[in-house]
């Protein structure tokens, strides 16, 4: 506090409390018992270590036991890590009981000093660095001065550059998906190409576009193409001419990538037709053609068009007229 | 001299002959610390920090950082024949044919949780008492920087294992990448090497979290250190307690034994927590598919926050000219925190320019005595709070029979209600305390007896305060607010314009205060008793 206003302070300072002596400090069947709680700590941690290594080598890796709490645990593991746990916890316990109990508990005093240095110290400080500019003679010298203002400017580059091969160019990839007109639905899991029939209305499926037979199906592919599938009975679609057209007796298909943030929108609600995605609960009218009614996202899941092929299993008609999954700058979402 | 100070000595005189350290040694084993249980905070961040680095040592032994495709082959049959990255199949093989594998994973996760969760709380306990203020800002913005560190490389760390949880998180992150403006799609296709989720992301966040960030954390945590050795720690205030000295326990042998110790206890804790707490079961949520979800997605505890603003996000995108600008990604996943960071960052710089203190403080603040700073302090974590509660609305939802859409609404309001509510009700709180305060140093402790006088008029008997105990709660200083006029004495209106008017207004508001006693009312009372 400065002095100015010292007056207005009500009380002054009592200075440090006396020490008062622990019992430990006069009493030496005390300070005996307190050695004895700190050996006993310390033993404690020996025996834990002899818990886990017995756990380690004697206790089979599958041994299952039933214990209150835990319900049915594994023993290795569970035995392991108590055994590890006291090791620790106790040699802990058995320092700090030591500390607290028997090393000396005086307060001493130390001093500050503040923080920045005398006003010489600065001076001398600014002087040696004037000093050190002017023999390097950057200042007298200019052409120095900007061409190596220009080289340190420049050789930033190269890290930057050397980034550029982390991968390819997003070119148009994000707005194509591996569906085409004509691609046949194919169940995720299976590979299965499925007809009409074998959706119940109020069903709920999983699917891919096909591939041609050779072609491996990474999970680039599924993050981009999987669709849900649902059935419901026409006449509760409430769409227009040209979304209805995109069904098929009542079969609707929508990308299942959250037009959010990617996620998989997995839950539905078969009473209230309902696609709620997991992550940050967005809620899609599924008769709406997906229209967002709740949560963070700002569009509907694309639709993907569907119809029948000559052999009966569903196709699509095309593929999605706009890209799937989240946002991204270059997106044309008018 | 006993065998053993003989060894003692040489090994000091080896020492001292080959770097000049006595001097050095000796001043620093006799340094001073001082004692209160807030200040072992920072020390279990510090010890989980180690945690953290021993047992990931361990796990990096078997993890292989893959995403090659393999058939599971092992101990775990529900997932034996099923086709997943090699860093998955590894995180299993560690947790099922590894011994003491899924202790060292459990430990390591466990620690990871209490490294986050204690830095957090020695946060509060460095803003809350002011222990922030010059010298110690650069040390605050070190801090600060290592909370945001932590958040990214726990993170990092939980999407290692490629289990469906935490890809679904990576899908989350990219999505956030993706929607920066002009450069998103670029970057996100560079980080993952092409599409999502390609191929390369497990290996390239592998080398993040094991070497870089846990590099740039043990620099920054060094840097902390140091400048908390030189500075010398800070005290609360009490007796004998002054600016100018620091009142404590030597660091040995006092302190050598009890913070030793202390690591021992946060390790020994950790491990029983690995021990019998499961966490990150990977192998319940099995391989990562775009397709697939798990319901209940949650992100770790200090993701959650940011989870939950993005949920509570208004569903707000603009197209125009062909391109889409995702308010309702940017504004809760990179505006805020961004906005939030800073401020936190420069927060000491924001103090001072309220107050005008631009001196020295090693004594440290009863957060009562700086209402305005404490108020803050709560509307941050108010807002921090209701933002980690819609994190988890999911949970609640399914856990208290509530409609999501209650607990959505609920806390789209709560975040721009509750934080300025908790502000005002934070200030007079601590007004409120500071009256109290006044009202024991002037008439004492309430002791809860009654005396009925001899012309039947009961009163309750009060205890003067101990010196000491009074001192304590008189020995903050009181600031006047800074005078800036909007005009000065001759009418010519405040050159500092809007700013100045600002700064006054933020002045007057930190430093509302209950005046405490002064020495003429002291003076005045104990006349008056005698």
């Amino acid at each position: 506090m400065s002095e100015t206003n010292r007056e207005l302070e009500p009380l002054s300072d009592p200075g440090l409390p006396e020490h008062i002596h622990r019992k430990t400090d006069v009493d030496p069947l005390a300070a005996k018992k307190a050695e004895r709680q700190v050996s006993i700590l310390f033993t404690l941690s020996a025996l834990g270590t002899i818990l886990f290594v017995y756990a380690y080598v004697w206790i089979p890796e599958d041994t299952l036991i039933f214990l209150p709490l835990f319900n049915v645990t594994n023993a290795h593991q569970l035995f392991l890590g108590l055994g590890l746990a006291m090791a620790l916890f106790f040699i802990g316990m058995g320092a700090v009981h030591w500390a607290k109990t028997l090393m000396p508990d005086h307060e001493v005093v130390d001093y500050r000093k503040e923080q920045r240095s005398k006003d010489e110290d600065r001076a001398a400080f600014v002087a040696t660095v004037k000093d050190g500019a002017s023999q390097a003679g950057l200042g007298r010298r200019p052409l120095i001065k900007r061409s190596l203002g220009l080289a340190l400017g420049l050789v930033g580059l190269s890290p930057i550059l050397l980034l550029r091969d982390l991968g390819p160019l997003p070119e148009n990839d994000l707005n194509e998906t591996n569906w085409k007109a004509g691609t046949r639905l194919v169940t995720d899991p299976g590979d299965r190409p499925i007809r009409p029939s074998d959706l119940e209305v109020g069903g709920v499926a999983q699917v891919q576009p096909e591939f041609p037979a050779g072609k491996v199906r990474h999970l680039d592919d599924i993050a981009q193409d999987s669709v849900l599938l649902i059935r419901i009975r026409p006449e509760e679609f409430n769409l227009d001419a040209e979304r209805l057209s995109w069904t098929y007796e009542g079969i609707i298909a929508f990308s299942k990538i959250c037009s959010h943030m990617g996620c998989a929108v997995a839950l539905y609600e078969q009473t209230t037709k309902h696609l709620l995605c997991p992550c940050h609960q967005s809620t899609f009218d599924v008769t709406r053609a997906a229209k967002v009614i709740f949560g963070p996202a700002a569009r509907p899941l694309p639709q993907l068009a569907i119809t029948v092929d000559n052999e009966g299993y569903l196709v699509a008609k095309a593929p999605f007229n706009e890209a799937v999954g989240p946002s991204f700058w270059g997106r044309d979402s008018q | 001299m006993s065998a053993r100070e003989r060894v003692a000595g040489g090994t000091a005189s080896f020492i001292d002959e080959r770097t000049g350290a006595a001097k050095w040694m000796k001043k620093t084993l006799t340094k001073v610390f001082p004692d209160h249980w807030s200040f072992m905070l920072g020390e279990i961040v510090m010890y989980s920090f180690v945690i953290l680095l021993l047992s990931g040592t361990f796990l990096t032994f078997w993890f292989d950082p893959s995403m090659r495709e393999v058939e599971y082959e092992g101990s775990y049959e529900p997932l034996n024949g099923i086709k997943m990255s090699a860093a998955y199949a590894s995180a299993l093989h560690i947790s099922f044919d590894v011994r003491g594998g899924l202790l060292m994973r459990q430990i390591h996760h466990w620690a990871a949780l209490i490294f986050m969760a204690a830095m957090v709380v020695h946060m509060m306990r460095v803003f809350f008492t002011g222990a922030f203020r010059k010298p110690r800002e650069l040390n605050w913005i070190i801090g600060v920087a290592l909370l945001t560190l932590g958040i990214v490389e726990g993170f990092l760390g939980y999407s290692l294992p490629d289990d469906l949880l935490s890809g679904t998180g990576i899908r989350i992150a990219e999505a956030i990448i993706q929607a920066i403006p002009v450069v998103g799609s670029y970057l996100s296709y560079f980080i993952f090497g092409g599409a999502f989720p390609g191929e390369m992301f497990i290996q390239r966040i592998y080398a993040v979290h094991i070497l870089l960030i846990p590099g740039i954390m043990l620099a920054l945590i060094t840097a902390h250190l140091m400048l908390v050795w030189y500075q010398k720690h800070t005290q609360y205030p009490g007796p004998g307690r002054t600016e100018k000295n620091v009142v404590g326990y030597p660091l040995m042998p006092v302190y050598m034994a009890k913070a030793g110790g202390f690591f021992f206890i946060v390790f020994g804790v950790t491990a029983f927590l690995g021990a019998v707490a499961q966490i990150n079961p990977i192998w319940i949520y099995g391989p990562y598919n775009p397709g697939q979800i798990g319901a209940g997605s949650q992100p770790d505890w200090y993701m959650g926050w940011l989870d939950g603003l993005v949920r509570a996000a208004p569903p707000i995108e603009t197209h125009a000219f062909g391109i889409t600008i995702s308010w309702n990604i940017l504004i809760p996943g990179l505006i805020i925190p961004g906005i939030i960071f800073t401020l936190m960052a420069f927060y000491p710089f924001i103090e001072q320019w309220m107050t005008g203190d631009k001196r020295e403080h090693h004594v440290l603040d009863r957060p009562r005595n700086n209402p305005n700073r404490t108020a803050i302090g709560a509307m941050s974590l108010t807002f921090t709070l209701v933002s980690l509660i819609n994190g988890g609305n999911d949970l609640l939802a399914t856990h208290f029979d509530l409609s999501i859409n209650q607990i959505m609404w609920f806390s789209r309001i709560g975040l721009i209600a509750l934080p300025p509510l908790a502000f005002v009700i934070t200030k007079r709180i601590c007004l409120s305390l500071q009256r109290a305060d006044r009202e024991k140093v002037l008439h004492g402790r309430e002791t809860g007896r009654l005396v009925m006088l001899p012309h039947g008029e009961f009163i309750e008997v009060h205890e003067p305060l101990s010196p000491e105990k009074a001192y304590v709660l008189t020995a903050h200083e009181q600031l006047p607010a800074l005078e800036i006029g909007e005009a000065d004495a001759n009418g010519v209106a405040n050159p500092q314009g809007f700013k100045g008017k600002l700064r006054a207004r933020m002045s007057k508001a930190s430093q509302e205060q209950i005046s405490k006693p002064t020495s003429k009312e002291m003076l005045e009372l104990e006349e008056g008793h005698h």
